[in-house]
Parts: structure tokens; sequence; C-alpha cells
């Protein structure tokens, strides 16, 4: 109800804005040459308000508000979107990539300087939340999300709560462990549960986080992604680690769903706007991520993702469905230990990717497969074997 | 000559034709769901196929899908066409059999590796000149002629060689230039097969996802791409009422054709015709 | 024929060498570079040594895409049989029946499949609500071929049915007149003489079997990881084209191999009578 209230007002705010263009164009610059200019916006799955069950389209709506064309593509991780940006097969405009992800990309050069004359909405994002450390000059990025990593679990499956992360490496709940699929958050939470710091570049420590994570390749049922939500939604996994935001749009669909953050501790992050140095049209895309902070806009992202928000005005809204939530607003005193992802070293991130690489192919190796191919290779032999001497034989014959 | 089939075997065929159409069944129950899931059933509606229409991404992969195939299986055809009769025509056994396996190698190479190679190509030519976004619509309509060429090849060729060569020297000895030679009397005489090579390579193009997963960029998802981005999260069931639509109007092709040739196959019988 | 046609009709074959140089052999060529060379451009062989570590992941793709290959020819070889037999009415009707799935988006149609096979789906719905113990269906194995027997099951029904058509059946009543009974029949003329479709249909079955990586993303789990997955990963998240161009190439050797295997059995039996 309130989702569809605050559409309302919405819809009245943009007819306001179309009927008198005048007030409108006072304090904001004229854009109008962008109009008929196509937008590249690349972002993580179900990350925008999308207009679904009467919520507003965001991207709709920028688009009938400045005539720009939005062409809007889908990630499922950090690693995905570099890969795509860095292999130089496609080109995008506004990108929403994770902390130490954009830490990455600035030191590879591959972001734009925005210029914060298109973006005034900027002033609306907490200071907190300004110059963190993959930014310290703020040149880069506009904090679109932030949030933590938490510990999921179905309260028919688990018993009690699972305050730790050494759950998901309990044997009774064999088959029914979720994991992260990607290596990042994965070693992440083996290093937390080791207590070992999730940024170490000693690769000793990356060897016990890996013995870990093979130890619990037996119990896992799949490594997910985006996967996760439907698993758990219908009941077919006991536990996954994720991020705390997902799990409200989860709990919406399935009440038996609880989360915890675990007394190890957990990985704060900050996903935020920016703009690729390769981008076609940077003009259009800072006017896309000034839209994005304007606050309609932000509280109707905001309620839709779940995920905690960054903008002050937000936070205030009373259109804001989850003020005060305790799962992404904690109170100090709940509020869990945390540590950021920072930019590992080049040997550091290529060890990691090789030994994530190691465990997917974990299990591969079985007696059945040995036997089934010695077989079948021994039958193959015998064949062509048998041919050959009836061949010979026929030779003989003539 | 036809044989009762026995009951096991009536019985053999059923139980197959089930497993083939099961995820189908599902799939059309679903897009019928008033729920947004795919796999509780929560009541009949058609919502799905009304928010199909809302679904701005869905219908603009749906176009692209549908401009790449007709555009890479008529060149597709026109070039294939011509290789044919090229390939016919000429006489060097080593040449011919050279281009054939040359032909088998996109039909045969698993598609991740005809995909992957096709990628490395274009993203190295990109670097070579310092350009980024590379892949597109281009480089799309690129590897998806390249893919269905060998089956119009394979299409043409048997008609090529069932017709008899000498038609074409005899109309030009009639007059006509070989050019005119070749579309009023090859053309037709091979029609069959370079529309049914047309039609694979449409198809072809159309439930292409892998290859086109890797030479695709930003402005060129189709429908399979598009797909598999759902598929990471979650489909939606206004994917489930597209696929039934598509279900249903080739169903009804299928049909249709399948009638006309039957009252074909009877007018011809009706006629005497002793060919059959 | 006179020259200038000729020539014509040669020209006409130009285009397409020069495609198929530039967009089939130069990307072989491709892989083989980025195989064979590390991330700055130097000439190297240890991408490809450093594939011992896939080998087991290499013998499980094999293994189970051979499985379901020989799953698929079980279940094919008796319904393009009792195809055959029929009226032609009949058959096209069969044959529209088998390729009408085909035209459904295969990711689609595997993603279903996840509806009937979960630990919450229809199978187990009804085997709980039978009062069973709900079985372990998706993320195994099992699973896997399924996903693959499904998805490749018509590319092996109908090259058999098409040679089964294409049979002489004089042939088979010779056989019988010559006194044979109706299995031997079977086994020494209609086996053998279908042994090309078999082969066709083996190689339409097997290669994207084995380098498949959407059905085991979907209907696996761990360990059943297969080498289109580590290949996919590579170029889509881990960004390391010569790791993935060193697995495509042996990938494209080791299928080869299969395939120059496989048509050694259709030398003979098939070729001999034919």
């Amino acid at each position: 109800m309130i989702k569809r209230l605050s559409s309302v007002i919405f819809a009245l705010f943009i007819a306001f804005a179309c009927m008198s263009p005048a007030v409108f164009a006072e304090g904001e610059k004229d854009y109008s040459h962008l109009k008929g200019t196509t937008l590249n916006v690349y972002n993580w799955g179900e990350y925008i308000s999308d207009g679904q069950d009467g919520t507003v389209n965001v991207n709709k709506a920028f688009e009938e508000k400045y005539g720009i064309t939005i062409n809007y593509t889908n990630y499922e991780s950090n690693e995905n979107m570099y890969n795509k940006l860095k292999s130089g097969g496609a080109n995008y405009d506004v990108i929403i990539p994770s902390d130490y992800m954009i830490a990455k990309l600035v030191e590879e050069e591959m972001l734009a300087e925005l210029n914060f004359e298109n973006i005034p909405n900027y002033k609306y994002i907490l200071d907190k939340y300004k110059g963190l450390y993959y930014d310290p000059e703020e040149k880069y990025t506009v904090a679109y999300t932030v949030g933590m990593v938490g510990l999921i679990y179905n309260t028919t499956m688990v018993d009690g709560t699972p305050d730790s992360w050494g759950a998901l490496w309990d044997e009774k709940y064999a088959g029914n462990i979720l994991m992260f699929n990607n290596p990042r958050d994965a070693f992440g939470i083996a290093q937390l549960y080791l207590g070992q710091s999730i940024n170490t570049n000693d690769i000793s420590q990356w060897d016990d986080a890996i013995e870990l994570l093979k130890k619990q390749n037996p119990l896992v049922s799949s490594y997910v992604m985006d996967e996760v939500f439907n698993k758990m939604e219908r009941g077919d996994a006991a536990l996954a680690p994720y991020y705390a935001g997902d799990f409200l749009t989860m709990h919406d669909v399935n009440p038996d769903l609880a989360f915890v953050y675990p007394k190890e501790g957990v990985n704060f992050f900050v996903d935020a706007m920016c703009v690729p140095k390769n981008a076609e049209n940077k003009e259009a895309a800072e006017l896309y991520i000034n839209f994005m902070c304007d606050e309609e806009i932000a509280v109707a992202n905001a309620n839709y993702i779940c995920y905690a928000s960054p903008h002050s005005l937000v936070l205030q809204s009373d259109d804001y469905d989850l003020k005060g939530d305790p799962i992404l607003y904690p109170a100090d005193e709940d509020m869990p230990k945390t540590e950021m992802f920072q930019n590992l070293d080049y040997e550091t991130q290529q060890y990691m990717t090789t030994l994530w690489n190691e465990l997917k192919i974990e299990g591969n190796t079985n007696l059945d497969v040995y036997i089934g191919l010695s077989l079948t290779l021994v039958l193959v032999v015998a064949y062509l074997i048998y041919k050959f001497i009836k061949e010979k034989k026929r030779e003989a014959y003539y | 000559m036809t044989k009762k089939t026995s009951l096991g075997g009536k019985l053999y065929t059923a139980l197959v034709f089930i497993f083939l159409y099961a995820p189908i069944a599902v799939l059309i129950v679903f897009s019928f769901n008033s729920g947004k899931s795919t796999s509780v059933f929560e009541g009949f509606s058609l919502y799905w196929y009304k928010e199909l229409f809302n679904d701005a991404a869905t219908l603009s992969a749906f176009k692209n899908s549908m401009i790449v195939a007709v555009v890479s299986s008529i060149i597709s055809t026109v070039m294939g066409t011509a290789a044919a009769t090229g390939i016919y025509n000429y006489k060097n056994k080593l040449v011919k059999t050279s281009i054939m396996t040359v032909t088998n190698i996109p039909m045969m190479n698993p598609e991740i590796v005809t995909g992957v190679s096709m990628m490395l190509l274009f993203v190295f030519i990109g670097a070579i000149f310092g350009k980024t976004g590379t892949l597109g619509f281009p480089t799309l309509i690129i590897a998806h002629v390249t893919f269905e060429l060998p089956y119009v090849i394979l299409n043409v060729l048997p008609k090529l060689r069932q017709t008899d060569p000498h038609l074409a020297e005899a109309a030009q000895d009639l007059g006509c230039t070989p050019l005119q030679a070749f579309f009023k009397v090859m053309l037709p005489a091979i029609m069959p097969g370079i529309i049914s090579g047309l039609m694979m390579a449409f198809t072809l193009s159309v439930d292409d996802f892998i290859i086109s997963y890797f030479v695709s960029g930003t402005t060129s998802q189709t429908l399979p791409i598009r797909i598999y981005s759902m598929t990471k999260r979650r489909v939606t069931p206004d994917m489930y009422a597209l696929s039934t639509l598509i279900f249903l109007a080739i169903l009804a092709l299928l049909i249709v054709s399948n009638i006309i040739s039957a009252r074909g196959d009877k007018k011809l019988s009706r006629k005497g015709g002793s060919k059959k | 024929m006179n020259k200038k046609s000729s020539l014509m009709s040669r020209l006409a074959g130009a285009p397409y060498i020069v495609w198929a140089a530039l967009f089939i052999i130069v990307p072989l060529c491709m892989v083989a570079y980025y195989a064979f060379t590390d991330n700055t451009g130097a000439f190297t062989i240890q991408n490809i040594t450093g594939l011992a570590k896939y080998t087991d992941t290499f013998l499980l793709s094999i293994w189970l895409g051979l499985v379901a290959t020989v799953v698929c020819l079980v279940i094919a070889y008796p319904l393009a049989y009792i195809m055959a037999q029929k009226g032609p009415e009949k058959q096209s009707t069969m044959t529209m029946l088998i390729m009408l799935p085909m035209w459904m988006n295969f990711l689609l149609r595997t993603y279903s499949w996840m509806t009937i096979l979960e630990d919450t789906g229809l199978i187990n719905t009804v085997i709980t609500s039978l009062g069973f113990e709900p079985l372990q269906l998706i993320n195994t194995r099992g699973a896997v071929v399924l996903g693959m027997v499904y998805n490749f099951l018509p590319y092996m029904i109908l090259p058999i049915y098409t040679v089964m058509l294409k049979t002489d059946h004089s042939l088979v009543e010779a056989a019988q007149d010559l006194g044979g009974n109706k299995l031997d029949v079977f086994r020494n003329v209609t086996i053998p003489l279908s042994v090309p479709g078999i082969v066709s249909g083996f190689t339409m079955v097997f290669v994207p079997s084995v380098s498949t990586f959407y059905i085991s993303q979907k209907l696996g789990g761990t360990g059943t990881i297969l080498i289109g997955d580590i290949i996919e990963t590579q170029f889509q998240t881990a960004n390391n084209f010569n790791l993935g161009a060193s697995l495509s190439f042996v990938l494209m050797i080791l299928i080869f191999v299969c395939l120059a295997v496989m048509n050694r059995f259709s030398d003979d039996d098939g070729g001999v009578i034919l």
C-alpha cells in the first residue's frame, strides 16, 4: 500500500515537473541536447525499482523525463562485470560495482572522473559514505546502497539460532547448504570463521581458507549467486550466506526464513555508481546518477531493493517502508563486527582465482568414472582388434 | 507396408512422448499462474500474458533476435547457395574435399569452442585498433552467418547433384547468358533445397544461445541471452507465456503445412500419379 | 559446359571461401594463439601443462556425455524402428511431434525440469504425499545426464529414423525368404543397415553433451562441474582468456579424437552392404 502511495506521489511530481518547464529549468542545467541519445546501464539483477506491482519504473521515468533511451542489462557478480569491461567487448555508461572492485578499477585507470556539477544531488549522500578508501578524493563514485553479509536460515530445518559461520560446516545440514559462487565472498566467510583478516596478502592464510572450503565442499548442495532466492524461498536449502537486503525480499515470500549476523564478524560493503572511462555518453550517465539520487527515486529504489540506503533524505522519508529496520540499520549495541573488502595485490588475486578453480572441480574425482571409462576403452579396442582380424581373414579367403 | 504396432510398442512410444513433453506441459501450466512463482501454482490467470507486453527488455530482446535471425539467414542463404554451386563445379578433388572439411568444422566443433574462438577474434581485432565495444550486432550477425552456412550448403548441394547438368547447357544453347541460365533453369530446380536451408538457418539462429552468449555486446541482447540472465535470478512466468505463444504458433504452422502436403499427396494420387 | 559459365560458377564460391578462411580458420588459430601465450603475449606452454589438474574434469565430462549418448541410443532406436513401420501420415505426425520441442528455448525447458526435480518439486511432492521419504533428484549426476538426454534425444531419433526409412525393404524380405527368423533378420540386416544413422546421431548427441555448461549449472550441484563450466567461467568471470583458450583447444582435440574412433565403427558393417 505504501509503495502504491509513493508511486502516486511520484506520478504527481512528474506531471508537475512536465507542466512547468520554466520552474524546473531554473536551478538545473539544460540537457535537451542529450535527447535521442542512448545510455547503457549495467547493473546487478533486480537492483532497481522496475515498475512491478505498482512500484515506480525508474528507467521509464528517466526516459520520459529526458528523452534518453536506456539500454539496461544485468550482471551477476563484480567479477562478471569486470570481465565484460576488461575484455573490451562492450561499452557501458553507468556501472554499479562494489567497493573492492571500484578500487581495482581505479587502480587500473578504468573509471572516468565524474563532473559533480551534473550531480547536485550528491549532497544528500551521508558523509560517512563519502571519500571511503576506494575513492578518498571523491572523484569517481556516488554510493548507491550499503549492506552487510549475514546468514539466512530456514527455521523449519535449523534448530536454534546459527550465530556462527560454523553452521555452514555442520554435517547435520549436509546437502542443504548453499554457498557463494564468487571467490571473494566465499573466501571471506572462511577467513572470518578462521579469525583471519579478509584482506590478508599472506599466501599461507589463503591455503588455510581453501582447506576449510574444500572441507565444506561435500556438504554444499550448490554454489549460487542470485539462484539463492528461488532455492531459499522454496525451502530447498536450510542455510545460505547472502546479503542482508536480499533476506528481506525472501522473507516476504517465505516467512519461515530468519537472518543472523554471525558473531565472528561480517563483511560490510558499499555499492556505488561509477562511469567507465570508455563511456560514450558520460554526461547522460551523470544525469542518470543524479536522477538516481533524487529523493523520490531513491526512496522507490530503497523500498524495492531492500538494501540499506546511504541517502540522507531516504532515511528520513515517511514513504520509506524499511525506516529503522533492525536488520538493515542495527542499533549500535547490536552492530556486528565488520570489515570491508580491500583490493588485494595482483599475486594474491591470481592465487585466489587458482584456488577457487581447484575448489570448483573438487569432487569430480570418482572411482566409477575411471572404471566406466576404462571399460569403454577396453570394449572399443577389443572391437577394433576383432574387426581387424576379421578383415585379415576375409582377405586371406579371397 | 504398415504393420500394426504391438501394445508394448504403443506404450513405449507414449512414454517417450511423455518424457519429451513433461517440461513443456509444466511450462504452459505455469504461464497461467496468478502468482510470481514458476514452481508453486497459485491460481489461473492471464496476468502474465498482459505483463509480457509491458516487459520492455523482453520485447526488445525478442526484436533483436528476430533482426539477427532474418538478416543472418538471408546472408547465409545467398552466400551458401553461391558457394554450393561453386563447390559443385570445382573439378579439383583436393580443393573440393578441403573446402568440405572446413565446412564441416562449425558443425562438428562444440558450440562453446566456436563461440569462444569468435569472441577471441573480435576482441583481438578490437585490441589491435585500440577500440573497445567491438561486440555488437555486426559481430553477432557474422557469428550467426558462420554457423548457418554449412547447413545451407548441405541442403543445396544434394539438389544440385540431382539436377541434370545438361539443363543449363541447353538453356545456353538456346541463347541464354550463363547468368540467365542459372536464374531461369538451375535456381528453380534447386529451390526446395534453398528454402529448407533458409528455414534451418532461421531456426538455428533464433534458437542459438551458446555462441551468441560469447559474441553479443551491450545493445544486442537476444532473447535466449535475456532468458539466461533471468534464470540466474528468477524466471518470471511472462517468459513462459512468451514460449507458450511461440509453441502454439509453431504448432499451428506445422499442422497447416501438414494438411496442405497431405492434400497435395492425395491430389497426386488421384491424378493417378505413378511417381510415388 | 562452356568456359564462361564454369568460371562464373567458380567465382560464386569465392565469397564463401574468403568467409570461411576469415571466420572459421582464423578464429581457431586465435584459440591456439591464446592457448600458447600468457597474458603479456609471450609464448608459453604452461597453460597446456597446467591443465593436468583438470584431467578429472575432462574425464567426468566425457563419461557423462558418453552415458547420455548411450541412453539416448537405447531410447531412440526402438522408437525410430516403430516409427519407420508406420504409415506415411502417422510418420509425418510423429516426426513433427519430435521436432516441436526443439523450437522451444532449451534454457526454459531445462529450467522447467528444475520445477519437476527439486526437493520440493513435482515428483517429490507426489512421493511425500504418498507417504514416502523425498528423493534427492536435483544436484546429482543423474539429473545432469537426464538433462542431456532430454535436450538431445531428438538428434538421435531423427537420423536413425531417416536411415531406416531409406533402407531397401527388399533386403529385409530377402533375408526372411532365406529363412532368417525375426531376431536374425533384425541383428544381421536391420542393425547393420542403420549404422550410419547411429553414427551421426552419436555425433550430434555426444558433442553438445560433453561441452555443455548450462545443463550442469541448472541441474547439477557440486561435483558435477563440467569442462564447459570451467571454460565459461574463464571467459565470463575469471577473465583468464589464456586458460580458457587452452581448455577449449584440448576439448576440441579430444572431441575430434572421439569422433575419429567412432567413425571407425561405421566403415565396414554399414559400408560393405550399402
